[in-house]
């Protein structure tokens, strides 16, 4: 199973047709599930679900092969917690999907250090999917279940 | 110590709970923007409060209202929040109630502090980054919630 996941506050719509369209022919046969909005696109290929309480959201992201994602923290912290095969595609500001443009520093950043897959546009989703599904995706990076020592021991000696 | 832990919902308050060896050695309560993040930490007490951004007045009103009667009756001696606009709130209603208060900038900064991590600076007791090329003399950089 794929998860798609733009997080909690604005849609994405670059990132779901790009999905909703591989949904129906490279990924026929590979249950697709997103977390989304609803928009003028109208999802024909994947499970659509607006609002997923955390614990349902939770159990989709355990369950699932690959995550696909925004470049939010959220999901990619809980894909490297979870060692799981993510891409992320960062939103950006001149489609007005974001109000800032951190998604792409953010993404930039991780492509950097090795930790995610990077898609830095529709197409390139697309191609990355086509090229890696499903043998090539491989977790890139696992980080433990809680913060670092010391930015825990500075606030520990602070507080 | 009675901490107050703030965070909006989605990867501030993934953030937040990545601190949680420090919050089991404290009386902590948590504060967040959705009512379904009270399943994430449930042997603590917790509240949520309107969400807010900088550019829409009457939400920023309604949180600001909201998270600042909160923490009066909380009454934390010490604020810790990893953002956004809610968290900033708790940070100027806890300096007038004399709490000690800290701002963790999200580890999406990537390229510079956030705005609000900017107008923490002005007030908050300590103010961290979790990049080290972003640190200085005021900002804590002091590895990061990775």
């Amino acid at each position: 199973m794929i998860f798609v996941t733009i997080g909690t506050q604005e849609p994405f719509d670059r990132l779901i047709k790009v999905m909703d369209e591989l949904a129906a022919t490279v990924l026929k046969g590979t249950e697709v599930i997103a977390q989304t909005f609803e928009t003028d696109y109208k999802i024909e290929n994947m499970k659509a679900l607006n609002f997923v309480p955390s614990t349902d959201f939770d159990a989709y992201f355990n369950a699932a092969d690959l995550i696909v994602s925004h470049a939010g923290m959220g999901t990619i912290i809980s894909a490297l917690v979870q060692n799981k095969p993510i891409i992320v595609m960062p939103r950006l500001m001149l489609y007005d999907e974001h109000r800032n443009e951190h998604q792409l520093a953010t993404a930039k950043k991780f492509d950097e250090l090795g930790y995610v897959e990077v898609a830095y546009s529709g197409d390139e989703l697309k191609n990355k999917i086509i090229e890696m599904w499903p043998d090539k995706l491989k977790p890139m990076h696992q980080i433990g279940s809680v913060a670092s020592d010391s930015l825990i021991k500075s606030l520990r000696e602070f507080i | 110590m009675k901490v107050l832990a703030v965070a909006s919902i989605g990867g501030h308050w993934i953030q937040l709970l990545r601190l949680m060896p420090l919050f089991k050695e404290h009386d902590v309560t948590f504060m967040s923007t959705n009512p379904s993040l009270q399943d994430t930490v449930k042997e603590y007490k917790f509240y949520h409060v309107p969400d807010s951004n900088r550019r829409d007045k009457v939400a920023l009103m309604k949180s600001t209202l909201s998270v600042s009667w909160l923490v009066f009756k909380i009454w934390p001696r010490v604020i810790i929040t990893t953002g956004a606009a809610p968290g900033l709130i708790a940070i100027f209603a806890g300096k007038l109630i004399g709490a000690k208060t800290i701002w963790i900038d999200s580890i999406a900064n990537v390229d510079r502090l956030s705005m609000s991590g900017k107008m923490a600076l002005k007030i908050a007791d300590r103010v961290y980054t979790q990049w080290e090329h972003l640190q200085t003399e005021q900002v804590i950089y002091s590895g990061n919630i990775l």
